[in-house]
């Protein structure tokens, strides 16, 4: 019974040595390299800085998730992946759906 | 007379464990939930400071401000105390108790050091003038950053009141749900920071 207890608490959440060794590696870089990018300012083009700093945010965050959160299509048998979409999807919404809506109103509305 | 005793105590114990199991589960989709909930604020206090973080009402801005240098050393120890927070896990699934507390201590004093770089930061903001009241831009800096804050100072008080039970009991079932509750907690607060450094330092010192 205690070893059906520990591996049925196995099956969320401890990881692996390997996932946390990969996620780890991983999340240095992408920490690494948006703080170079903006504090040497290495791409002459600001465009192009923001760019890489948002995607190295995204990949990151999805690296944090898969591999330290262990959230995959088996866990909890997938209610957490789909939990995790929907919510990320709100997020989305939220906030470039804010921006969005309050930069209109105020190129509108502001009195020129 | 014997059988009547086991088929009553047979079931009733099998019921026992059965039901602590599923609870077990029930807790870990539970507090997913409640972080995708937690998700939900931040999504709106990042929606409230992209809306405001241009207003800075003749105050100063982000790149006067906000010192990358300071801001790297504690996204590192953020960065850390989760790696750490790994470490201790994988100890507490091979049922090492003692290695499982020191890397939980260890990820407590990361925790510790992050919040005091991040109170030494708003200390100096205060002290030039740019507290939260001096225009829209910093107040919702100083909510979005400070929620943050928050939320780990009250991580570090979970770690704490954790390390005393685990002390006390051991790596009973009910301690390890606990660590693995605030392991999810931990790593999700590393990744709201990811937001957070992009978002509003890289980002803010850019433009």
């Amino acid at each position: 019974m205690t070893a059906h207890v520990v591996a049925s608490h196995a099956s969320h959440g401890h990881g692996s040595k390997r996932s946390l060794v990969i996620g780890s590696a991983l999340s240095i870089l992408l920490t690494a390299i948006p703080f170079w990018l903006v504090m040497t300012g290495a791409l002459s083009s600001p465009g192009a800085t923001i760019t890489a700093i948002f995607i190295s945010a995204m990949v990151q965050i999805v690296v944090h998730v898969a591999c330290f959160l262990h959230v995959d299509a088996k866990s909890e048998g997938g209610w957490t992946l789909l939990s995790f979409l929907f919510t990320a999807i709100i997020v989305v919404i939220t906030i470039i759906g804010s921006v969005w809506v309050m930069y209109h109103m105020d190129a509108n509305m502001m009195p020129r | 007379m014997s059988t009547t005793v086991t088929t009553q105590a047979g079931p009733r114990l099998w019921h026992a464990k059965e039901e602590h199991d599923h609870s077990g589960g029930a807790t870990m989709i539970g507090f997913w939930i409640y972080l995708m909930s937690d998700a939900l604020i931040f999504a709106s206090l990042f929606a409230v400071y992209g809306v405001l973080s241009r207003n800075y009402a003749g105050g100063p801005g982000p790149k006067q401000l906000f010192d990358l240098s300071l801001v790297a050393v504690n996204t590192s120890l953020l960065l850390a105390s989760s790696i750490t927070f790994g470490v201790s896990m994988l100890a507490m699934a091979a049922g090492r108790t003692g290695r499982t507390m020191f890397w939980l201590a260890i990820t407590g004093l990361l925790g510790a050091a992050f919040l005091g770089v991040e109170l030494h930061e708003f200390a100096s903001l205060v002290a030039e003038g740019a507290g939260p009241h001096r225009s829209a831009f910093l107040s919702s800096f100083f909510t979005l950053v400070g929620t943050h804050g928050t939320h780990v100072a009250f991580g570090l008080v979970w770690l704490v009141v954790l390390l005393m039970q685990i002390g006390k009991r051991g790596l009973t079932d009910d301690n390890r749900r606990r660590v693995m509750c605030l392991s999810m907690f931990w790593h999700f607060l590393d990744i709201v920071w990811i937001g957070v450094f992009t978002f509003v330092y890289l980002l803010g010192v850019i433009r």
